[in-house]
């Protein structure tokens, strides 16, 4: 398959847009049927691009390019960061109609219109190569969200939505300055070309800024995090499933993408900046969600955790910790989503969120309290699961640059362990105090698709992460060194030492105490 | 021969007010050919609008009548956008003012009289031309303000009006002749010529009183007091056509004035616009933000968007202006579309509702007109993929390609406040209870035309992004 006579990508943008119109058009049943097929059918061709994608090949492969909107160029392609975030779209959004195939009941075309125009504007993220056009489809995602949050969302809907919209957009807007502003000093809004224009370095303070603003929001960082957990506690489950799992990430890919490469040097002014912020944020909203009552919000103070030691790996400025980083962004994609579903099974049997009217579930329901434990350890960081391999990396990355640093966003995985344990104990074990919880029947085959799936990818890149770490290495490679003249020097002050000589020491000092010994 | 060669320079005018005053005949004879005489009115601004689009081709760019008027490619643009404009204003209001009890054959008369009153503002090169324009265009709003006699409101709005519209038209009459008086000419290019050496006080008087009369005409802040309730109480139809064509005409009309005669000294007058531009982004999406009839807040966006195109003029460059004129094409179809849905809402009696709580659910009993609606909100709020974001954007660019950052972000910044009231009226369109008092409407051209400019308004929109570029560019040029 040739990427010129195939244009993959924008065949995989056009899928979900026609069967969203479909589904305005039809009754409930098949809305649900076209959206599944029309997801499945984008889940195949990632795996078609994932299969294709050659990680020794160009930088930017599939690449497009139509001058159909004038300034604003219809320019696709992706590199392995791409790639690996548009399968965890794809690979996401069955699970989330599939979520949603019973619990959403009224306007149900409405509903899986939106989530389609969803994925399509996700996908465009990750693989727009103009500035222009990856503003346009990162804020027109806001226009569907907003609506699943306030049409299908909980009690304070309303609130939240209005909340999440208008944050979001102020951010937004500031970055839209700044990408204006460089487009005419680089004369081109073309992602690749401007990868590569050296900003002068004065100019890149104001415009880091200006993009932090925007994906610190939708990171979401200290102190700018408040609108997460309104979102996502009134959010529908699968609404949730898709903030935690591919919302969130486009601020993490908007740093690597935008703020690293393109302003080296104000990043590597803003370091403490962005350490100091994710230190906080991983002791601050662990001990927040350490007291949690509400199962989503728990869920959602552990995501801005776990979004603090992305941002943290990528400012390290080191192959390690943004590798890290990304692979900590497509855990905690699965794994947040997966915990999201985990509460939307045993919402929709009890409709209610509070943590203290369940209890004892592994008792009436085994096959539910497996799966959650697999996900809550998998949140934690357990070695086998996703979490360790991308928490290691992005930690091991940041020891090299501020062991204090490195030492308090440790914490955090001790912190997490604390809430999260605490949470499946509350659930899962203990008496069954609630007799309509304890009634309640296991996960039916339904769920059980649903989950899965994930917790098998999640085993699969806990302990063969080579498969998800292969296609990207080649691109962080690209981008450490580019920002390597930038690079903080750290104060572990670690000494590079060849392998071979340091292990021939060791045994020559052996094979000395040795006859030392034998005198 | 001069006046033959004029003549013909201004030909669509011509047309327009012979149309004019032949309907006004028939109409005198026929009261009640009301349909009739709107078709006819229509038919006349399509031929106007052939000879505009003909000269518009042929690039001509000739002074009439000893440099009272010109025909250049930016009036021709404006005037295209103009003609446009009240074409569908004609056409969405027959069975409304039906149904007001108010449909006369007066209404397409005085619609043609004031798009010829435009036609002259918009290529006026001189204070006297300029303000015989304005009159005849501003003494035809009065009344079609106050078109509905029987209503209390619509005679109030267009009593309104007049009372205020006189006293702009004085301080713009003051300031003219205190231009006329310092720089010793009312011809545009003469005043430029004279403002090319020194610029006395008396002159900066002269410009200060003139931009506050048009800014009184385009609404923009502090002079935008009339705006809201002139905008509820006139005809939704009217309104509509105060809306798109009266700005389009009053915005180009300042555009020439602030850059033919008093361009050269951008010093004096950049302030003034820019001033003005912020704080009629601000007033116009915080005063919006208490509103619960629908044509007010209507009225609030409208000086919330003039803000936003006076950011085009503040930069002074030809790329500024050529964004305005981007941001005015999407402009007139968002307000457009948007009366259009207005008027759809109808309840069982037949009466048109116009308050929020009406509207309250309107995605569920209603969905087609909720989702148009819907559209032309989150187009006016600027949010991508929409198009109205493609007339924000061109406006930002062209104000930091001429280094205006900080007004640049403020801007946008405040478009933050408007965006929250935007936003309100989907959610009450879509979140809240279904409110149940709207029935489908009866009015094929409303649903169609509505539909016509929600599509140009979605994404498919960017498609005419290329074509509109060239022609704003190409009309922008004209100026410099």
């Amino acid at each position: 398959m040739n990427a010129a006579d195939f244009p993959v990508l924008s065949i995989m943008l056009a899928i979900p847009v026609v069967a969203a119109a479909l589904c305005l058009l039809v009754r409930a049943e098949l809305a649900r049927i076209i959206a599944l097929s029309a997801t499945l059918l984008n889940l195949v061709l990632g795996v078609l691009l994932w299969l294709n994608y050659d990680p020794a090949g160009a930088q930017w492969q599939f690449t497009e390019s139509a001058n159909l909107f004038g300034p604003i160029g219809w320019r696709l392609g992706i590199d392995g960061i791409s790639l690996t975030l548009i399968m965890l779209s794809v690979f996401l959004m069955p699970i989330c109609i599939g979520a949603s195939w019973t619990s959403i009941q009224k306007r149900v075309g409405e509903y899986m219109a939106a989530f389609l125009l969803m994925e399509t504007l996700m996908i465009g993220v990750f693989a727009a190569q103009d500035l222009l056009l990856f503003y346009i489809f990162f804020e027109a995602g806001l226009i569907p969200m907003y609506l699943i949050i306030g049409i299908w969302g909980g009690q304070d809907r309303i609130y939240a939505s209005y909340k999440f919209f208008l944050y979001t957009l102020l951010g937004s807007l500031v970055m839209l300055i700044a990408m204006l502003w460089m487009i005419q000093f680089a004369g081109t809004a073309d992602i690749p070309t401007l990868l590569n224009t050296d900003f002068p370095a004065e100019a890149q303070k104001w415009l880091w800024f200006a993009f932090f603003a925007s994906f610190a929001v939708k990171m979401p960082m200290w102190p700018v995090h408040t609108w997460l957990p309104d979102a996502h506690v009134q959010a529908p489950t699968a609404g949730s499933v898709i903030l935690a799992g591919v919302l969130l990430k486009m601020g993490g890919y908007g740093f690597l993408r935008f703020s690293l490469p393109m302003f080296p040097e104000a990043s590597a002014d803003f370091i403490p900046l962005v350490f100091g912020l994710s230190m906080v944020a991983v002791v601050y909203t662990s001990l927040v969600a350490l007291v949690q009552q509400d199962m989503k919000k728990l869920i959602a103070y552990s995501s801005v955790a776990h979004m603090a030691i992305v941002t943290v790996g990528l400012f390290t400025f080191n192959q390690q910790g943004i590798e890290g980083a990304i692979i900590v962004m497509l855990s905690h994609g699965l794994v947040s989503g997966a915990l999201f579903l985990c509460v939307g099974v045993i919402y929709d049997r009890l409709h209610t969120r509070e943590i203290s009217r369940y209890g004892g579930l592994s008792v009436n329901m085994p096959k539910y309290a497996l799966l959650f434990m697999l996900f809550t350890m998998a949140s934690v960081g357990l070695p086998g699961t996703s979490g360790f391999v991308g928490e290691f990396l992005s930690l091991a990355g940041a020891y090299k640059v501020s062991t204090w640093a490195t030492f308090i966003a440790t914490t955090g995985i001790i912190l997490g362990a604390g809430y999260m344990l605490y949470l499946y104990r509350r659930i899962a074990f203990g008496p069954q105090v609630n007799a309509d919880a304890a009634a309640m029947s296991d996960i039916n085959g339904r769920e059980m698709w649903l989950l899965t799936p994930i917790a098998v990818v999640v085993l699969w890149m806990g302990v063969y992460p080579e498969t998800f770490l292969a296609p990207i290495r080649r691109d962080v490679a690209t981008i450490v060194a580019r920002i390597d003249r930038a690079a903080p020097v750290g104060d572990s002050k670690l000494k590079l030492v060849d392998p071979t000589t340091a292990r021939y020491r060791v045994v020559h000092d052996a094979e000395k105490n040795m006859a030392e010994g034998s005198h | 021969m001069e006046l033959n060669a004029s003549l013909s320079l201004v030909r669509p005018e011509i047309i327009l007010s012979f149309s004019a005053l032949a309907l006004l005949l028939l109409a005198a004879w026929r009261e009640q050919a009301g349909r009739l005489i709107s078709i006819l009115a229509v038919t006349a601004l399509g031929g106007a609008a052939a000879f505009v689009i003909t000269s518009m081709m042929n690039g001509t760019d000739a002074p009439a009548f000893d440099g009272l008027l010109i025909n250049d490619a930016f009036g021709n643009f404006s005037k295209i956008l103009i003609f446009i404009a009240a074409a569908i204003s004609l056409m969405i209001a027959p069975r409304f003012l039906e149904n007001a009890g108010a449909m006369r054959a007066e209404y397409p008369v005085l619609i043609l009289l004031s798009c010829v009153g435009m036609s002259v503002m918009v290529s006026a090169t001189d204070l006297v031309s300029l303000y015989i324009g304005l009159e005849l265009q501003s003494l035809s709003a009065y009344v079609l303000a106050s078109f509905v006699r029987s209503d209390g409101r619509s005679a109030e709005a267009g009593l309104k009006y007049f009372v205020l519209g006189a006293l702009a038209s004085g301080m713009l009459l003051f300031g003219a002749s205190l231009v006329y008086g310092f720089a010793g000419s009312t011809s545009f290019s003469a005043i430029g010529a004279a403002m090319d050496s020194e610029v006395g006080l008396g002159l900066i008087f002269g410009i200060v009183f003139i931009l506050s009369g048009l800014a009184f005409k385009i609404s923009a802040a502090p002079f935008h007091m009339w705006t809201p309730d002139v905008y509820e109480g006139a005809p939704t139809p009217v309104t509509a056509f105060f809306a798109s064509a009266l700005k389009v005409a009053a915005i180009a009309l300042t555009i020439r004035i602030v850059l033919e005669a008093f361009g050269s000294q951008i010093l004096v007058w950049q302030q003034i616009i820019i001033a003005v531009a912020l704080m009629s982004i601000i007033i116009g999406a915080v005063g919006a933000i208490g509103q619960q009839n629908l044509k007010r807040l209507m009225a609030y966006s409208s000086i919330n968007n003039v803000g936003f195109i006076l950011i085009g003029l503040a930069t002074g460059t030809e790329q500024g202006i050529s964004a305005m004129l981007v941001y005015l094409v999407i402009y007139v179809a968002m307000t457009l579309g948007s009366f259009i849905c207005l008027m759809q809402l109808k309840d069982k009696e037949g009466g048109y509702r116009e308050e929020f709580a009406d509207i309250s659910g309107l995605s569920k009993t209603r969905p087609a007109l909720a989702a148009v609606l819907a559209i032309f909100m989150f187009s006016l709020a600027g949010i991508p993929p929409l198009f109205g974001f493609w007339g924000k954007l061109v406006v930002f660019n062209a104000a930091v390609a001429a280094d205006l950052l900080p007004l640049a972000v403020i801007g946008i910044t405040a478009s933050v406040i408007g965006a929250f009231y935007y936003l309100k009226v989907v959610k009450v369109m879509y979140f809240d209870d279904a409110a149940d008092v709207i029935v489908e409407s009866d009015d094929k051209v409303l649903v169609w035309t509505g539909g016509v400019l929600a599509a140009a308004n979605s994404p498919l929109g960017y498609l005419a992004i290329p074509v509109l570029g060239i022609w704003t560019a190409y009309a922008a040029r004209a100026l410099f």
